[in-house]
């Protein structure tokens, strides 16, 4: 059976979490099934000695469905779910995945919408359990609720089976050998108005470290007391090259601009370091931040809930502790 | 321009979550209940839209007879007319729930007061499925966007903004039109308490859908296994700082 998987590239290849999402689809595909891509953008890019064709071939893609940018330009969700939709009838695909990212699952809702079909968000795991009742395939999956805070167990009904997969669902690794890669230039048979609804992305990207994407994260909540208490959290953020990320009561009080929240509503973070100041740990929070690889709390409370996910803890007032530490730190850098 | 916002009742889940003994949902005695985040900020978006461009709100919820309370709110904070899709508890799937929400906007075309822009969130916070305006969109056959920041609308043109890979994308397109929003597209405001006053005085419009299967079957909710820390601490207040500076020095994040 062939498994197709829609594959974003960034500025470099594809995107990790279309990795991740490959991934999780040579799982869903093997054994013996075929793992399809379809990518949008330059098949240049994909050629085989190229950097992003290289990299579906080791992570097993034996078809790589490519649209140039001469036949569908620019992001356009509707389009790009018409372009999954003939594919899938085209390669006889019982599955259709994509990475559980903005464009992933707007696509996949679209999917959904014109096929008629379920679309399962956020799966963790899927697998065949047999044809249906009415032929249909079946598949036993899990899937995320409350951003990944409670795990779903549901039977899916549904031929192909269209899902969308937790970008923190697997780790992005290769196959255990590279798969001969066949690139096909795609015509796309669009409808009118698929391309009604198309981005254009502007110039402008903001500079310096992303939330996102900073290896230090030093968090702020409802214990900093007011938007003037950010300067030792901001301070402390510039001398750790990280950023200054906030909880939700700190946006939804209009203290700090909505971009720094993590949480549930707002960026999940990976850094090294997630250094949590006057932060309960609402659960919703967590949701955000437990991908962090090391939480510190600063917290006046010990009992508060982030110290049990946190690992070090300081109990004490914020207002104290971080100007002490930026003072000892540097006086550290003035030693050394 | 009249505007229908889609919200929908959840737990208010604090320090952890709890499942109830069969598995089904989330156990709610000992929380309370309130509109899901992102459409906060979707009701908040079209009572600005029509401050600015004139018309009116209506709310609408698919839930049980007590998710009244969340058209409530909306109503105190400025929405004009509420409809309650009321079910008998059991949970509906995106598909039915979409086909639901297309039907109301039928019928009030077919009143004569069709609607001109639907607003959902970009996904309710419990269930997270990432779908239902879309499939809205498709039954209506409209334009739809997610995930949506800012919204400007100029002669019956839309043009919508989003953030993609630390940049902007835009999108523009024509009314009627369905778009889900994100949290921090504004920041919703406080009820009044004539707002609260006539909310509580306002009638609710119900029709009561009848409940049927999407292809995606709910076995059981668990919360996931992870290893649960107990924080080392450190000591308290500045006395910890030498040890909390030889954690970030055995962490490599000192410069």
């Amino acid at each position: 059976m062939t498994v197709l998987c829609l594959v974003e590239l960034d500025g470099t290849g594809a995107a990790d979490a279309s990795l991740r999402a490959l991934t999780f689809a040579r799982d869903v595909a093997a054994p013996g099934g075929q793992l399809a891509a379809v990518v949008f953008g330059e098949a240049g890019a994909l050629g085989g000695e190229a950097p992003a064709g290289e990299t579906l071939a080791a992570y097993g893609v034996t078809d790589a469905y490519v649209m140039e940018p001469a036949q569908l330009a620019g992001y356009a969700p509707l389009a790009w779910a018409r372009v999954l939709a003939g594919l899938a009838g085209q390669t006889g695909a019982d599955a259709v995945l994509a990475a559980g990212t903005d464009r992933g699952s707007e696509v996949m809702a679209h999917l959904g919408a014109l096929t008629g079909l379920p679309m399962a968000a956020n799966c963790v795991s899927a697998a065949r359990s047999g044809p249906g009742p009415d032929g249909a395939g079946t598949w036993q999956i899990v899937r995320q609720r409350w951003a990944g805070l409670l795990l779903e167990d549901a039977v899916l009904e549904s031929s192909p089976a269209l899902a969308t997969v937790a970008t923190d669902a697997v780790a992005p690794v290769p196959a255990d050998a590279p798969a001969a890669l066949t690139v096909h230039a795609h015509q796309p048979e669009l409808a009118d108005g698929d391309l009604a609804v198309r981005a254009t992305e502007s110039a402008t990207r903001s500079g310096g470290v992303s939330l996102a994407t900073a290896r230090v994260v030093v968090g702020g909540g409802r214990g900093v007391g007011g938007p003037d208490g950010f300067a030792p959290l901001e301070e402390l953020a510039a001398l750790l090259g990280g950023v200054v990320g906030v909880s939700r009561v700190v946006t939804s009080e209009g203290w700090r601009p909505h971009k720094q929240q993590v949480g549930q509503t707002g960026t999940k973070i990976t850094p090294e370091l997630y250094l949590a100041c006057g932060i309960s740990g609402a659960i919703q929070h967590i949701a955000g931040c437990a991908s962090a690889k090391h939480i510190v709390a600063v917290n006046s409370d010990a009992a508060a809930p982030i110290l049990n996910h946190a690992e070090y803890a300081v109990i004490g007032d914020l207002h104290k502790v971080i100007p002490a530490l930026v003072a000892a730190i540097k006086a550290r850098g003035g030693s050394a | 321009m009249e505007i229908l916002v889609c919200v929908k009742r959840v737990p208010q889940v604090g320090g952890k979550i709890v499942v109830t003994a069969d598995g089904q949902e989330v156990d709610t005695r000992m929380a309370g209940f309130a509109m899901s985040p992102h459409e906060e900020c979707a009701v908040e978006e079209a009572i600005q839209i029509t401050e600015r461009l004139g018309g009116a709100v209506s709310v609408l919820t698919l839930g049980p007879p007590d998710a009244a309370e969340q058209l409530r709110e909306a109503l105190a904070l400025g929405a004009g007319r509420a409809v309650l899709l009321e079910t008998d508890g059991r949970e509906w799937g995106p598909i039915a729930t979409a086909g639901e929400i297309a039907a109301e906007a039928r019928r009030r075309a077919d009143d004569g007061q069709g609607y001109d822009l639907l607003l959902l969130g970009n996904e309710a916070a419990d269930t997270g499925d990432y779908q239902v305006g879309v499939r809205v969109a498709h039954a209506l056959g409209w334009p739809c966007v997610t995930g949506i920041k800012g919204i400007e609308i100029t002669d019956g043109t839309v043009r919508a903004r989003r953030e993609y890979r630390g940049a902007e994308e835009l999108f523009e397109f024509g009314l009627p039109a369905v778009i889900t929003v994100k949290e921090g597209i504004n920041l919703p405001r406080y009820p009044s308490l004539p707002g609260r006053l006539r909310a509580k005085r306002a009638a609710i419009e119900a029709h009561q859908p009848q409940w049927r299967p999407d292809g995606l079957r709910k076995q059981a909710l668990r919360v996931p296994e992870t290893e649960r820390k107990q924080a080392t601490v450190l000591g308290n207040g500045e006395d910890a700082v030498p040890a909390l500076l030889a954690v970030l020095d055995e962490l490599g994040v000192l410069p």
